[in-house]
């Protein structure tokens, strides 16, 4: 119980953290509606205690949850977005870019951090849902082309968080290009034989579905998160019929053979330790 | 011939020319002079209108109706071709065909995307929307060519991947991704060329090669300019501008690195001289397959690697 007070104190001290718990004392489970403090919440890793709903949360969360005493070296933060193409729509992406930025006081959508998971250790890239839909843009494709590059040096096991809606339209091409790009490197991964764990959450959809959170040794994913390749209400306009109850969802994609396993949060970390284990890394 | 909104300039002069020629066979006049002025003045017109497409107007000519597809292209350049139908899993997907193929003596593994050309044949091409299956039997193609060390050819020409319950019952996603995994490590020859509509995963899946190339009016990016619209304009209405803001033509898409070539297409678009353009193609693959197998495998397979781990833009603070 010792690193449950550990997350708690410092998301109490770190102002970036706070910004992730839901605002006020009270939080309001969104699918079972049940009220509680959002010390409850943080203490169990934004898990709803009635009813298991996994609540959306960022690499802070799960860097503190998964490295040991939530220690990790940040790597490739100097890495950020450039609005090469100018590209505008209602309003300029370099404009949405900088908002993003100063909402989150992140450079972009992916994290990676590199430290000690029970002694073993790990790469983790994790994508973060608040920067712009965990849009992948030339960023977040980077950032996993380098994270790979460090794995290979280091002879680490790698692992990427997925939650994303998918491409960043706004960097058109290029953004499309990120999916390549990603399952070319994890090729080299793959061929240096080292471990990459592929953790899909709420929600993984479009491109990244169609790249590097489908190519893991193992693909795990949080309980009743979204993932697909096309979005539920375009699959529904498609072919003009309601979904099924649970489409899309975790259990779904077990059942159709493509997750090895569901993780709830709390198990994550010694279900990663076991595996890393048993893939044998260091 | 079908004539496209901003055609219409040559589809008035060509009513025109039609009317001429009526007359002159009609009273049995010889008016070859005034004709041959005004077929001169429809290339003109042809010429300048073409000379200056936007970007819409290239993602209307890449949809054109009567714009050749994969099977018109596979019976004017290959001297023999035996398709090959399955994925050894579920079914055999219409919308994507491949086989044995011989062009000009080379041995190949031809693969792409096939829209119909009438409503009943559209239905059944499911509209060049691929279902996992079709990913999957490409895949297979490609794992033969590998096998017995002939290239591999792909046309693409997809308005996107199909977006149905049983695509995503059957793993759409991972179709995909393994695609882009597999294609980046096959030892021969890949040449992956956009006949039309190159959208978003859907023609990445069967778009990894050692070059990468646009017919000139065709488009190639991760949303078509409709979808776009409507998700950041909020409005079916800004396709127009969305086509613009993406750069998606093969001019903007060469000039970023993301393909390796354009094709030029015949005047008026390869709609209006199929035959011209297939003899281009045929060329084109012909002198790139040449070219590709003086490489060693293994430094092609680094090439292509290090030619997508090159692509994307960013600041090193
Ligand atoms: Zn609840």
């Amino acid at each position: 119980m010792t690193w449950f007070k550990r997350i708690t104190k410092g998301i109490s001290t770190d102002t970036k953290e706070k910004k992730e718990v839901p605002d006020g004392l009270w939080h309001k489970c969104s699918s079972c509606k049940e009220t509680y403090t959002t010390d409850v919440l943080v203490e169990n890793l934004f898990v709803c205690p009635k009813c298991q709903f996994h609540n959306r949360i960022n690499a802070p969360q799960y860097f503190d949850i998964l490295f040991d005493d939530g220690k990790f070296e940040e790597l490739f933060a100097n890495i950020a977005p450039k609005d090469f193409l100018q590209f505008e729509d209602v309003k300029p992406y370099s404009a949405r870019l900088s908002a993003a930025q100063r909402q989150t006081g992140l450079k972009d959508a992916m994290t990676v951090g590199v430290g000690d998971v029970n002694g073993k250790k790990l790469v983790i890239a994790c994508m973060n849902f608040n920067f712009i839909g965990g849009s992948m843009g030339s960023v977040v494709g980077e950032k996993i082309s380098r994270a790979i590059d460090y794995a290979i040096k280091h002879k680490h096991a790698f692992m990427i968080i997925s939650k994303s809606g998918g491409a960043r339209m706004m960097e058109s091409a290029f953004s499309l290009m990120q999916m390549a790009k990603t399952s070319a490197k994890l090729t080299q991964l793959a061929n240096a034989k080292l471990p990459y764990i592929s953790l899909l959450t709420d929600p993984t959809t479009g491109g990244v579905t169609a790249s590097f959170a489908m190519l893991g040794d193992i693909n795990i994913a949080e309980p009743k998160a979204l993932i697909g390749f096309a979005g539920p209400r375009i699959i529904k306009e498609t072919i003009r019929k309601d979904l099924p109850a649970g489409f899309q969802r975790s259990e779904f994609l077990v059942e159709h053979g493509f997750l090895d396993f569901i993780v709830d949060r709390h198990d994550l970390k010694q279900k990663l330790t076991d595996t890393i284990e048993w893939f044998g890394t260091k | 011939m079908q004539f496209l909104d901003f055609e219409k300039p040559i589809e008035d002069l060509n009513q025109q020319l039609e009317k001429l020629k009526a007359l002159a066979e009609k009273n049995n006049v010889d008016m070859s002079a005034s004709i041959s002025e005004l077929e001169t003045t429809i290339d003109k017109t042809r010429k300048n209108l073409y000379a200056n497409l936007t970007p819409w107007q290239r993602v209307q000519l890449s949809r054109h109706p009567e714009r050749p597809y994969t099977l018109y292209y596979i019976s004017q350049i290959c001297d023999k071709f035996t398709e090959l139908f399955g994925d050894r899993n579920v079914a055999d997907d219409k919308a994507i065909v491949g086989g044995f193929a011989e062009i000009g003596g080379e041995h190949v593994m031809l693969i792409g995307h096939q829209k119909g050309t009438n409503t009943k044949q559209r239905q059944l091409r499911n509209f060049g929307m691929a279902n996992p299956e079709g990913y999957r039997k490409a895949l297979r193609l490609m794992k033969i060519a590998e096998k017995f060390n002939r290239p591999i050819v792909t046309l693409i020409d997809t308005p996107g991947a199909f977006p149905g319950l049983e695509a995503e019952e059957r793993g759409q996603g991972e179709a995909i991704a393994r695609n882009l995994f597999e294609m980046i490590n096959l030892k021969v020859p890949v040449i992956c060329i956009i006949i039309g509509e190159g959208a978003s995963g859907g023609a990445l899946g069967i778009g990894i090669g050692d070059k990468v190339v646009m017919l000139e009016n065709t488009w190639y990016t991760v949303i078509s300019p409709e979808n776009c619209s409507t998700i950041l304009w909020h409005s079916w209405d800004f396709k127009v501008k969305a086509a613009e803001q993406l750069k998606l033509t093969s001019k903007d898409m060469s000039s970023f690195g993301l393909v390796d070539d354009v094709i030029a297409e015949p005047e008026g678009g390869a709609h209006n001289q199929p035959e011209a353009m297939a003899e281009s193609l045929k060329k084109y693959i012909l002198d790139t397959i040449k070219t590709l197998s003086k490489i060693a495998p293994e430094k092609r397979i680094e090439q292509r690697i290090e030619k997508f781990s090159n692509m994307g833009f960013y600041e090193e603070l």
